[in-house]
């Protein structure tokens, strides 16, 4: 600040001014970058979502994004309805359907723990997982993605549908580690306990929306 | 603006006040939030440095060219919307380089925002000081932020998870200090740092006379 300003009492309409003319210079470098970044975040999303869905359902080669609804199921647009449950479905390089994906979140010991499961349709049962973001503990929580032993759970575990088909046949449980005895069950993992019950808990309430409403509507899903 | 009856200072000397003399975490000990809370790996400490650095040199440099327009009562609110427009695009840019960087330094890159080394040397240098010093000047801090970050987020992945830039330096029979990675890892670390900062200064009598360090949030 020079010495001449600092004496002198700066008019009302020059603070405005200044301000004004500061942030409409700022405004135009944000929006500039914003649309200078746009297409390649797009394609970092997009790619990222894919590595993330081919990674569960093993073999898939290209996807699709779709909503189920209470009417049935419908190609995601821009805008997802509410109520509604976003899905995944993946192809193989011959345009037949490899698995579904989904996303299932619930509160885990730090933080929400958001996972991606693979759906077999042809099994009725979850057969992959993937973890989409946590801040668990490094070294404990962590073992959700970390630990064979606990994936292993997740290679043909039991989803199947009611008689009725408008919900699942056993609801998905995380059980005390070694003592799972049924394909519905989830052994957790010794000293991360409240971590294994978040994957547990935001797949069981994931597919409990999901499935009934997917069933009937895979073949739609194949004519693709 | 040179206070009268001190030296005006080298480029040079200008640059290296940040790495040395004036260095934001080892002396001044700013900006600790980011400090301790992205510095668990090398990647992420040297990603934070970069994208502070570029903040701290593009606002500095507007900060220095508008410095004799802008009004002395407006200047603190100018000031934090330049530094918070390019916070926002080094947002934008870190998430068109990688989304899985974006990811790993979460809400610290926004905090950029209120870190305290960037609105302090707009304040206590840009708003007194030509372009080309400013940015050298900001240059030199910036590095020397980035030089303090590497310094702990190095140690920290080293000791807590036996990796270096995500290679495994030990073999599988390593098992790694868990804490190291968590916060209070941060502070062992950034504590056995600054004592052997000031430990190598002191041994050093010439340079003249010792900074105080003053603790901000």
């Amino acid at each position: 600040m020079n010495d001449a300003t600092a004496m002198a009492v700066t008019p009302g309409r020059v603070m405005i001014a200044t301000l004004g003319l500061v942030a409409t210079l700022c405004g135009v470098l944000i929006v500039s970058t914003y649309h200078g970044t746009l297409n390649a975040v797009t394609a970092n999303k997009r790619i990222a979502l894919e590595r993330a869905v081919f990674k569960v359902v093993p073999g898939a080669a290209s996807m699709k994004e779709f909503v189920a609804t209470a009417d049935g199921i419908a190609p995601a647009g821009p805008q997802t309805p509410t109520g509604a449950v976003e899905f995944y479905a993946a192809y193989d390089q011959a345009g037949a359907l490899k698995g579904i994906a989904a996303e299932g979140a619930a509160t885990g010991y730090a933080d929400v723990v958001r996972v991606l499961y693979a759906y077999d349709p042809a099994t009725q049962a979850i057969s992959g997982l993937g973890v989409v973001s946590m801040r668990e503990t490094p070294g404990i929580g962590d073992k959700i993605y970390t630990d064979q032993a606990f994936l292993a759970n997740f290679q043909a575990l039991d989803v199947r549908l009611s008689a009725d088909g408008k919900a699942l046949a056993n609801a998905i449980k995380v059980v005390k580690h070694g003592t799972k005895r049924n394909p519905w069950e989830i052994d957790a993992i010794s000293g991360a306990t409240v971590t294994s019950k978040a994957v547990g808990k935001g797949i069981n309430e994931s597919a409990q929306r999901l499935l009934p409403r997917l069933a009937p509507n895979l073949d739609k899903l194949r004519g693709n | 603006m040179a206070i009268p009856g001190q030296k005006q200072l080298t480029h040079m000397e200008e640059f290296m006040e940040g790495i040395w003399k004036q260095n934001p975490v080892f002396v001044m000990v700013l900006g600790m939030c980011p400090v301790l809370a992205v510095s668990v790996s090398a990647v992420n400490a040297l990603s934070m440095g970069v994208a502070t650095t570029f903040v701290l040199v593009c606002s500095t440099l507007l900060v220095s060219l508008i410095r004799k327009v802008v009004p002395k009562e407006v200047r603190i609110a100018t000031y934090i919307v330049i530094i918070a427009t390019f916070v926002t695009i080094v947002d934008y840019l870190i998430q068109a380089i990688s989304l899985k960087l974006y990811d790993a330094l979460g809400a610290f890159i926004q905090l950029i925002v209120v870190n305290c080394i960037i609105l302090g040397r707009a304040e206590a240098h840009a708003s007194k000081n030509p372009p080309l010093r400013t940015v050298v000047n900001a240059m030199g801090m910036g590095l020397g932020f980035t030089i303090g970050l590497f310094a702990l987020g190095s140690v920290r992945e080293i000791l807590g998870a036996g990796k270096l830039f995500g290679v495994s330096l030990f073999g599988p029979d390593f098992q790694p200090w868990v804490v190291m990675v968590l916060p209070p890892g941060g502070f062992f670390v950034l504590g056995t740092w600054l004592l052997l900062f000031n430990w190598l200064k002191q041994r050093k009598p010439a340079a003249a006379q010792p900074v105080e360090a003053h603790v901000h949030g």
